[in-house]
């Protein structure tokens, strides 16, 4: 039998009330343990460019690839109702594309970069439309559908290569990963936004949102509304594409080659959190992007704050589990249906304990 | 209290964010004794059930169980189910990809080791002694929609219990399965089992309760002695309207038109779940499809609609060959379906009232032509208003509407696509009488003053009788028939049903 509670999508900013709170928490937290956490100040970098540096900049920072992933991933899990977890071994493979591409020209410019980034997106794509089609056409569960990719990924990633990790000395690479000389902002900050500008501008311009959620909902209903629910599923798996494919580039810009083993590695796992702790129902249906891309900053922010407090590595991943159930467990339906039911107690409190005396 | 009480519930407060679904209700039901719970769309039955069995917390108020004094505390269904309380709730709470014999007896096989065969043998007893047309080992999902609820009664009955509670269990039953349940009812009331029953049919109130309790906006407004409250008075009190207001809305008249242009015609249409069949409808014109559950009405519109896999047959809209072989195509020949099973395949649960009325006019406009938010404030703000539908606002989620009123939203749906050919299957389904009444006439409406065409199909002649000028005989899934003129009347009908005199 269904529970009552279950997956009533709650409206308006409620959904992101669990993660702020976790954020603040975690802020005050370390404001607490060290004033100066947050303080950035002006730093000049080994070119000599001035870059603004600090903890606070360098979380934002770290957390672009798991931002960008989140995005995509919170689509694939509205529409097709589970995760895709081959991103990561599917942003080796377009890393390794990314540097065979560009390194494919004897000298590396601006055209040959944007070139690399879009064979990068070709290829991601034609992936996630091999994950869309097992998920939509076939039917079968996402995380089976992709648990072929994640397995072989990073294999396939190897011989692209020639089974070698290449490096790419380019200062436009550098740029991309680090930061464009004369700005003191690092450069994948602005991909982050750039994404995100991305699709909110395709929410604006298609129905992608509305069709992505009543596929995740009801797919039977949506398709007598005249939806296609395949071609939905296949979007939402393009658009993870894409978001695979700039998460590599990053990926691969930010150390300048390419190591197989560890780009964006195990972010398949926090990228499904992120979307979890942004309060979006991983069964599908309404979503928040900005839940998940405050999943994604949160645990970035858990893990620097745990390395500041000089956890050691082997320790770092059990803390950072320990927090992120207690979030989850936080914002659990049965948990938010009892704190509402608390709240709104406290907030009609003296109506109710007239009418109890009446009776 | 008199000993003969089995449940009180004492000043009742229920609070939904934006709704107080009860206040201060009180509700007595007594030893064998079938109680009525009527009210219109949103009057709150469905949630007082909720709370009498622990699906909701309440806000304030009591619950007593057998005339004790001590207050009985439920926190869920299965406390309700501890105390001897058992509930056919208005959407079907079973699982539909388990079996029925599962579904008969999961959660109530306590921590003994389960022995299926026999579970199995059991539940083809019950099946074969309700009458209910499905096999143990069948999947769910695989019934109807009528022997799912009759699968869902059959689970309540079963239990050992003091108190039945059935929201809306009639909804989807034809004459003689509703005939069956109460004489199951009546069966029951004889053991001394107290039954709440919630329906909106006036006759079957009259037919099988003793008391009525009417609730209205989430008020009590009164109990009564069945004998004591004509049907007029009855509806005046769910209504809080003069009984003039209602004289008015009975004037809806059978308006026959046809003569006009042919918009749908289909030749040897068959799909997946339907036979071969002939059909054409003229602009302005409104027809149904009647039969028995199971005579294939709705798998006829379905194949209209593109609905099933279509796997034969010519279709003409406006006289020129189209092809629908799935829902799009049929939306784009301006073709809208309400389905009969809206929890299944007409609500999209999580969204909120706003997305759920503009959903087909917005796949209609294309994916690349979103509508702006204000205008579908607009368009959600008009059918709201129009429609009646009692909702805390345009963002509240549709799932959260009482049924009748998630009936009203998806009807909306399709009205605002203005089709020039509707089908509505059931659209009458758990809509109180007043709004029943204003639905028929809008129906009507449409048809003369927007020419629009409309295929009507309801489990209730009565309802065709009033709104149809002709009528499709649909038997094994074959047309038998065709009534028009003087032939619609509830006797021929009734005869070209079941088969003619045998
Ligand atoms: N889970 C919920 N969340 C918010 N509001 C709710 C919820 N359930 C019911 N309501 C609101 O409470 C009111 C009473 O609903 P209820 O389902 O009890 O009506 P009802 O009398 O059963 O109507 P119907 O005849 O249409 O089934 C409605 O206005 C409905 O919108
Ligand atoms: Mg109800």
């Amino acid at each position: 039998m269904r529970s009552s509670v279950k997956g009533r999508g709650t409206s308006g900013l409620g959904q992101l009330i669990i993660p702020l709170v976790a954020l603040a928490l975690l802020v005050l937290f370390n404001l607490f343990r060290d004033p100066s956490f947050f303080s950035i100040s002006m730093a000049t970098n080994n070119a000599g460019n001035p870059v603004l540096s600090g903890n606070l900049i360098s979380i934002i920072d770290s957390a672009s690839e798991l931002a960008i992933i989140s995005m995509g991933m919170t689509l694939v899990t509205a529409s097709c109702g589970g995760q895709d977890i081959s991103v990561g071994a599917v942003g080796a493979i377009a890393g390794a594309i990314f540097v065979k591409v560009v390194l494919g020209f004897a000298s590396i410019n601006v055209g040959v970069v944007i070139l690399g980034i879009l064979a990068c997106c070709v290829v991601t794509i034609l992936f996630k439309m091999f994950n869309g089609t097992l998920v939509a056409v076939f039917r079968i569960q996402p995380m089976i559908a992709t648990l072929i990719l994640y397995s072989c990924g990073r294999s396939i990633a190897y011989w692209i290569n020639g089974d070698a990790t290449p490096q790419i000395n380019s200062p436009i690479i550098s740029a991309m990963g680090m930061t464009i000389p004369g700005i003191p902002v690092p450069t994948p900050i602005f991909a982050v936004v750039l994404v995100g500008l991305l699709l909110a501008l395709i929410f604006r311009l298609t129905n992608t949102r509305l069709y992505s959620q009543t596929v995740g909902i009801n797919q039977g209903a949506a398709r007598l509304n005249g939806i296609n629910p395949v071609a939905t599923k296949l979007l939402s798996f393009g658009l993870l594409g894409i978001c695979v494919a700039i998460a590599a580039v990053i990926g691969v810009a930010r150390l300048g080659n390419l190591s197989h083993k560890t780009i964006l590695v195990d972010i398949e796992m926090d990228a499904i959190l992120a979307v979890a702790i942004g309060g979006n129902n991983l069964g599908g249906g309404r979503f928040r992007l900005s839940g998940s891309i405050l999943g994604a900053y949160i645990i970035q922010m858990l893990t620097t704050t745990l390395y500041a407090m000089n956890v050691a590595t082997v320790n770092v991943k059990a803390y950072k589990a320990i927090v992120i159930i207690v979030i989850v467990v936080a914002g659990s339906p049965v948990v938010k249906a009892r704190l509402t039911a608390l709240w709104n107690r406290l907030r009609s409190g003296s109506a109710g304990t007239a009418g109890k005396e009446v009776a | 209290m008199q000993n003969d009480v089995v449940l009180t519930m004492r000043g009742i407060c229920k609070q939904f964010p934006g709704t107080r679904a009860l206040n201060n209700v009180d509700f007595t039901l007594r030893k064998g004794e079938i109680h009525a719970l009527m009210g219109e769309n949103g009057a709150g039955k469905s949630t007082l059930i909720k709370v009498l069995t622990g699906v909701y917390e309440k806000d304030g108020g009591s619950i007593h169980v057998d005339g004790s004094e001590k207050e009985a505390h439920i926190r869920s269904p299965q406390d309700a189910q501890k105390i001897g309380i058992s509930t056919v709730y208005q959407e079907i709470t079973l699982c539909p990809n388990l079996t029925v014999a599962e579904n008969m007896f999961i959660g109530r096989t306590g921590d003994r080791i389960v022995h299926w065969k026999e579970y199995e043998k059991k539940t083809a007893e019950i099946l074969n002694s309700l009458g209910i047309p499905a096999r143990p080992r069948q999947e769910l999902s695989r019934c109807s929609l009528a022997v799912q609820q009759m699968v869902a009664i059959a689970r309540a009955v079963d239990m050992q219990c003091k108190v039945l509670i059935l929201d809306e269990p009639t909804s989807s039953l034809d004459e003689k399965e509703v005939e069956m349940l109460f004489g199951l009812m009546r069966d029951l009331k004889r053991r001394g089992v107290g039954i709440i029953f919630v329906t909106h049919f006036l006759e079957q109130v009259y037919a099988v309760s003793d008391r009525i309790t009417v609730l209205r906006n989430g008020e009590l407004v009164g109990e009564y002695v069945v004998q004591d409250l004509p049907q007029v008075e009855l509806v005046a009190k769910m209504m809080g309207k003069d009984l003039n207001d209602l004289a008015d809305l009975e004037e809806v008249g059978r308006k026959s038109l046809s003569g006009s242009e042919v918009v749908y015609q289909a030749q040897g249409l068959s799909s997946t779940e339907s036979r071969p069949f002939d059909f054409m409808i003229h602009q302005g014109e409104v027809n149904g499809f009647t039969g028995l559950l199971g005579s294939g009405r709705s798998e006829s519109v379905r194949a209209i609609f593109g609905a099933d896999r279509v796997t034969g047959g010519k279709v003409m809209v406006h006289g020129k060959p189209v092809r629908i072989s799935k829902p799009y195509d049929a939306m784009k020949a301006s073709i809208g379906y309400l389905p009969e099973d809206r929890k299944r395949d007409g609500i999209i649960a999580d969204l909120s009232v706003r997305d759920n009325i503009i959903l087909a006019l917005q796949v209609m406009k294309g994916f690349f032509h979103p509508m702006s938010r204000s205008q579908m404030e607009q368009f959600a703000d008009e059918y709201i208003k129009a429609l009646q539908i009692k909702t805390a606002s345009q963002d509240t989620p549709i799932g959260s509407l009482s049924g009748g009123n998630q009936q009203k939203v998806i009807l909306a749906r399709w009205l605002l696509t203005h089709p020039d050919f509707l089908i509505l299957d059931e659209p009458t389904r758990g809509i109180d009488v007043g709004t029943k009444l204003e639905i028929q006439k809008l129906v009507l409406q449409l048809a003369e003053e927007q020419h629009m065409s409309v295929t009507f199909i309801s489990s209730e002649i009565e309802e065709m009788l009033r709104v149809c000028s002709r009528l499709i005989v649909m038997r094994d899934r074959k047309i038998v028939g065709e009534l028009t003129g003087s032939d619609l009347n509830q006797a021929t009908v009734m005869k070209t049903i079941a088969g003619g005199e045998q």
